[in-house]
């Protein structure tokens, strides 16, 4: 029998087909992250029990034992805090089709700025160094956006290649920086700026632990984002832009200006991520001030359907597989690269699942 | 003792006495972890100190119990590491990298019960002792070999991070070298990684197109052996022996062996002797060891490599003996002295040889 189309599993006389949805139900759409995040945990259940570890005690120790006390969540709302920020600020060009990749640099010219002013006013600040660094890092950031943002509106220059480049830019400026110009004076020439002053340092939510006052930059991040997306102008144009920009040219929205404000505000969030790194757990500048937040952050915002509480949910679920990869390393000593395995299943299935949105599954 | 580590600590009991068969026996145990820069299978750095890790569960059967966690980022993501590390009751804990510095100390401090030893670093305190190695005397007796076998004169260096450690790595290879062959010049390129194959061998092969006909490094993968190979050209391995991914181009190794001091300083901890200190030690201790030399090296050239490290561990020769002259012609070390070690530990000038330039203040 020639295959038809849209057959894809016949086995024992039993055929299933995919069949175009002409409507998503509304439920469903909530629900196929769930069925992803389902999936995942059962193949790394598979996985573990190939590995030779029991899975129930390694899911336990992959994803309950990490946060099973106050320290373990507060560990976890200091990963997620850059993550959800930066999702939030870049959710909102991935909805006009405006891909700026290269967070990861924005958040690291954010660090310089914040970590630059932190530095020029060491042992000379006050109560308003925070919140200086925290502009500078917003300003730092939003420039550094700025650059793609010209080339595309002007010389039509794809940002999603300027931006990325750009990132690999900002790094060397600031390993650049940290041995040269700001490196610590008693530091015997380690690439590292002196540890910032007390004055200088996100003060802790709770003493005694690292989980930081970024968390009120998050909350009102996401508060403005759904603002914006839901009852401003600026929300549906975003919308009807990324959806059929051919209609928003007749509605006369101006394409130049959706991608100046979508990569500008990505940059901010993504600039003032870098500055609450610096100024919180790191301390200081570094080489390297983020373990690729910008890049996770993209898939943050996906996971969360671009929505801003689902972007702070995924943010939350991608810092767990980081903590539960570094945990299972110490309890159950599995290797590193589990963890990473992990993050790639739920990718997949997140992505496989996105089908039952537009198909529907029938038995012929 | 403050509520968190109270709590932290704890909480590490329980775990530990759960998931151990007893607890008696889990007391019995030393618990010794290591922190990693990169991943076990790098065949470097992070290689050799897990190298280190089996050794001490080799010397002390059934008494120690040993855990790792590889490719921890030098940052924000450390601490959360070497937190959970003394939560989970382990005695001592090594942190392999020169980045995991603040970390290590602000866990210190929390955690006055759990002792620490920081590679590379320069701050102690009483629970943080730091250990590194003189790998300058190695680069010292690779430079004299590259001096013999090197055809056009041009050798290719790529290093990770201009710290005084690679500074002073590259400054003892060009001296040794230029003292066999003056004419001889060094070209580097900075990674800016301790591990990443990919730029590692796009650095290799860049050096091979300006000229280079031998190549060294200080970064941690094999993948510049590799080239070396594809090329047809000599080259040195780091931090273990890379002999099998480059079996023509390896001449030889130089082998970081921690072996000796991790037992050791387990051992002071089962005996209750561990203090705070500094260690530095070198071809002496056999903390710096070369690999087995290629076929290939004439009898000479092994005679020359070998004299200078026998002189090394005699204390007839030193890697910095005046006198040395800077790129800018200033006097560094004068005339029959030899550079002190906090010279060496702050080095940030390149000799004359060496082509580029460091970042200046």
């Amino acid at each position: 029998m020639p295959p038809k189309a849209g057959v894809i599993l016949a086995k024992r006389g039993f055929r299933l087909r995919l069949e175009a949805r002409t409507e998503t139900p509304r439920w469903l759409i909530y629900a196929t992250p769930l069925l992803a995040l389902a999936l995942t945990v059962l193949s790394g259940a598979g996985l573990f029990a190939l590995l030779g570890v029991d899975p129930l005690r390694a899911l336990y120790g992959f994803f309950i034992e990490p946060i099973s006390d106050l320290y373990g969540w507060t560990e976890l709302g200091v990963k997620a805090i850059p993550l959800a920020l930066i999702a939030l600020g870049l959710s909102l060009g991935f909805r006009a089709n405006v891909w700026n990749i290269g967070a990861e640099g924005q958040l690291t010219i954010g660090a310089i700025c914040a970590g630059g002013v932190a530095l020029a006013l060491w042992n000379s600040g006050g109560w308003w160094s925070l919140p200086l660094m925290a502009l500078a890092g917003l300003c730092g950031g939003i420039a550094y956006a700025a650059i793609p943002a010209l080339l595309r509106t002007q010389f039509n220059a794809n940002e999603i290649l300027t931006s990325l480049m750009l990132t690999y830019v900002a790094q060397l400026f600031l390993s650049y920086l940290v041995t040269g110009p700001l490196r610590d004076p008693d530091g015997f020439n380690f690439p590292q700026s002196r540890p910032f002053d007390a004055d200088a340092l996100m003060p802790p939510v709770l003493e005694g632990f690292r989980l930081h006052w970024g968390l009120l930059a998050v909350a009102v991040a996401a508060v403005a984002a759904q603002a914006v997306l839901t009852r401003s102008l600026l929300g549906y144009r975003l919308t009807v832009t990324g959806l059929a920009p051919a209609a928003a040219r007749f509605a006369g929205f101006s394409a130049p200006g959706i991608i100046w404000t979508c990569l500008l505000i990505g940059g901010g969030c993504a600039g003032l991520a870098g500055m609450l790194e610096v100024a919180g757990p790191i301390g200081q500048l570094m080489p390297t001030v983020s373990p690729g937040y910008g890049f996770t952050a993209i898939i943050v915002a996906f996971l969360g359907r671009l929505n801003p509480l689902g972007i702070c949910v995924a943010a939350l679920v991608l810092a767990l597989s980081y903590i539960g990869s570094e945990a299972a390393q110490v309890t159950l000593k599995l290797s590193a690269s589990v963890g990473t395995v992990f993050q790639g299943l739920l990718l997949f299935f997140v992505l496989a699942c996105d089908l039952l949105l537009l198909y529907r599954i029938r038995r012929e | 003792m403050t509520s968190r580590t109270l709590k932290a600590f704890l909480l590490g009991a329980v775990a530990a006495l759960s998931l151990s068969a007893g607890a008696a026996l889990a007391q019995d145990k030393t618990k010794v972890a290591f922190v990693y820069v990169g991943p076990i299978g790098d065949h470097g750095w992070s290689y050799r100190h897990d190298e280190g890790r089996l050794a001490i569960e080799k010397a002390f059967p059934g008494k120690v119990e040993t855990t790792y966690v590889e490719s921890v980022p030098e940052g924000a993501d450390a601490e959360r590491v070497i937190q959970q590390l003394a939560a989970k009751g382990n005695n001592l804990i090594f942190t392999t990298s020169f980045g995991y510095m603040e970390p290590t100390l602000k866990v210190a401090a929390r955690n006055p019960k759990v002792f620490f030893e920081h590679a590379t670093g320069f701050k102690r305190a009483a629970n943080v002792a730091t250990y590194a190695a003189r790998f300058h005397e190695g680069r010292t007796v690779i430079g004299l070999i590259a001096g013999k076998m090197t055809k056009t004169g041009v050798v290719g260096y790529i290093a990770s991070i201009p710290i005084p450690e690679v500074v002073s790595g590259i400054n003892a290879f060009t001296l040794a070298l230029k003292s066999v062959r003056p004419d001889a010049q060094v070209k580097v390129i900075y990674v800016n990684s301790w591990y990443d194959p990919g730029k590692e061998a796009a650095a290799a092969k860049a050096l091979l197109d300006q000229g280079a006909d031998i190549l060294t490094q200080h970064t941690d993968s094999p993948a510049p052996i590799q080239v070396a190979e594809e090329r047809g050209v000599y080259a040195f391995g780091q931090a273990s022996d890379m002999s099998k991914f480059g079996p023509k181009a390896h001449l030889t190794s130089i082998i970081d062996n921690w072996d000796a001091y991790y037992i050791a300083r387990t051992k002071a901890v089962m005996d209750k002797t561990w203090k705070s200190g500094d260690v530095w030690e070198g071809f002496d201790t056999g903390m710096v060891a070369l690999a087995p030399y290629n076929a290939v090296l004439p009898k000479d050239v092994v005679e020359l490599a070998e004299t200078a490290r026998k002189d090394i561990i005699a204390g007839k020769r030193h890697s910095f003996t005046g006198p040395i002259v800077d790129k800018d012609g200033k006097e560094r070390v004068a005339a029959g002295k030899t550079a002190t070690n906090p010279e060496i530990l702050s080095m940030d000038w390149y000799v004359q040889g060496v082509s580029g330039d460091l970042p200046k203040k």
